[in-house]
């Protein structure tokens, strides 16, 4: 693989991650935004794959291989289960702050990760290092999701951005987390999506709804 | 460049070719919409019979209407010639004191625009004001993404002159696919659909008042004057779509005037523009017309996506 290769396939993944970030916030319809999740979790796996190669580690490659099979497969089928279940409330009705001014966030929140990453563009000029930024913005445009949005599925959605996010920083400025680590890291994300799978049916059952604001009060 | 000779014979070539293609180009979407839908439709040289009936036609103006009246569809279609010999569909060969920099383009795309909005108003109806209205709040929603969107694509090239962006990139065919590249010219489509009025913004084939923006306009106006506003926004559309396609692939384009080098390029850009004109056709046929309030949640998105595009030139360091 040639540098300028490597460059244009790092800057692919980033381009791709970004986009997909920028429709799951876009979009109402929470199996849409299941869809759009696995196309990143399928473009971060690539991105994993692509350092791997450049660097020639086998064990990051193996992570690739991780990240593709969790992210790109597994979370979205359990999302999936979590959202199949419900009758006719499989959109994001109202969420807190409105599509057309999300989106603005989103442009003001890009700025913002620019900005924040700043010190670590400082380090270099490489390809990855470039592509920093798109994973602090990620992981912002995940924190939007978590505030703004009421439905369980979709604060999962939120939360799994986020996580996305924070990845992406990671393996862009690491060149890679250890496979231990990152088994780790995944174990406890399917753990914690699994759990909140759980909890979004019980509260459904409880509450024929999965609207979290109607969770305001403690009753016994 | 030697003089502006070379630039002169291709703003006319260009001026030309649109004015022959662009009531065919219609013509071949609504084949397209009503072969897909079942129906026999008009064919291919409707638009071109509706254009010859218009003109014979006195045009009928309505009482209390001024001189805009008159002017409005003038303005337009001289606007829409301008952007036809600007934009560089054909050559890149460009005026030495008028280069096509984009924000000439875009500026007199906005002249057409204001001069179709005044022809709305002038009659005094109310649903020509409601027209020029919602055509004025989508074209204020709609500029600064066509702006972003080609100064993004500008950045890598250093220049905001059209022709050079597409020079680099008859030189690099690479960066077409890069990742800069994909996203504004996403942007720059939606930017397009909704300023020529099609589905899913406006659709250009109701009669239903209510959801009218192009339609409700063109209500008053009859006669000549409405041959004259309908082939300007039909080379509108032509010439942004076919920016569209000569930025997407830039193949055929000559960078200096000959005549078989023309004649290879008008071939290329009419099958270019017949591809997109099909596509874009096929798709409308999926689509609904979006809720006029859901209209700046679309272009509010493809701004974004031009400025994520911008951000993105930054994000792609040389090997």
């Amino acid at each position: 693989m040639t540098e300028s290769t490597y460059a244009q396939l790092v800057g692919l993944c980033a381009a791709v991650l970004l986009l997909s970030a920028v429709l799951i916030v876009w979009r109402r319809s929470l199996p849409a935004q299941i869809r759009l999740l696995a196309v990143q979790g399928w473009a971060l796996g690539v991105l994993v794959a692509v350092l791997g190669v450049h660097e020639g580690d086998v064990e990051l490659s193996l992570v690739a291989l991780l990240v593709l099979a969790l992210k790109g497969v597994v979370l979205p089928r359990v999302l999936t289960r979590a959202t199949v279940t419900e009758h006719g409330a499989l959109r994001e009705e109202t969420p807190l702050v409105n599509t057309t001014a999300s989106l603005i966030l989103l442009a003001l929140l890009t700025m913002l990760a620019y900005v924040v990453s700043r010190p670590v563009l400082a380090l270099g000029s490489t390809s990855p290092l470039a592509a920093v930024p798109v994973g602090f913005a990620m992981t912002l445009f995940g924190f939007l999701v978590l505030s703004t949005r009421r439905h369980a599925v979709s604060q999962l959605i939120g939360f799994l951005l986020l996580d996305n996010g924070i990845g992406t920083v990671a393996f862009l400025t690491a060149g890679g987390v250890p496979l231990v680590v990152e088994l780790g890291v995944s174990l406890d994300v399917l753990l914690v999506v699994l759990i909140l799978q759980v909890l979004t049916s019980r509260i459904r059952a409880e509450f024929g709804d999965a609207d979290l604001d109607d969770l305001t009060e403690l009753r016994d | 460049m030697n003089g502006n000779g070379p630039a002169t014979v291709l703003a006319v070539t260009q001026v030309v070719v649109l004015l022959v293609l662009s009531p065919l180009l219609i013509g071949l979407m609504r084949t397209v919409r009503a072969r897909l839908e079942g129906r026999v439709g008009g064919g291919l040289l409707q638009p071109w019979r509706d254009l010859r009936k218009l003109h014979a036609k006195e045009p009928l103006r309505a009482d209390g209407t001024t001189w805009v009246s008159v002017a409005g569809p003038m303005v337009l279609m001289a606007s829409s010639i301008v952007v036809c010999a600007l934009t560089p569909l054909l050559g890149t060969v460009t005026f030495d004191r008028l280069p096509d920099d984009l924000f000439v383009v875009v500026s007199v795309l906005l002249l057409g625009t204001v001069a179709l909005a005044l022809v709305g108003l002038d009659a005094g109806t109310a649903f020509g004001g409601m027209g020029s209205s919602r055509h004025m709040t989508i074209a204020a929603l709609v500029e600064p993404t066509v702006l972003l969107a080609v100064y993004a694509l500008s950045i890598p090239v250093g220049s905001s002159v059209l022709s050079r962006i597409v020079d680099a990139r008859l030189a690099d065919p690479a960066s077409v696919m890069s990742p800069v590249s994909l996203l504004s010219l996403l942007a720059l489509t939606i930017a397009v659909v909704a300023e020529t009025g099609r589905l899913p913004v406006d659709n250009p084939a109701t009669h239903l008042e209510l959801t009218m923006v192009h339609e409700a306009m063109v209500l008053e106006s009859s006669g000549r004057d409405l041959a004259w506003l309908e082939l300007g926004c039909w080379l509108r559309l032509a010439a942004l779509l076919g920016l569209l396609t000569t930025l997407l692939a830039p193949w055929g384009v000559v960078s200096h005037v000959s005549v078989p080098g023309l004649l290879l390029a008008a071939v290329t850009l009419t099958a270019k523009l017949a591809l997109a004109a099909g596509l874009l056709a096929t798709v409308e046929v999926f689509l609904a017309k979006l809720r006029l309030f859901r209209v700046p949640e679309l272009l509010a998105g493809s701004f974004v996506l031009a400025f994520l595009a911008v951000t993105a030139s930054y994000l792609v360091m040389p090997g």
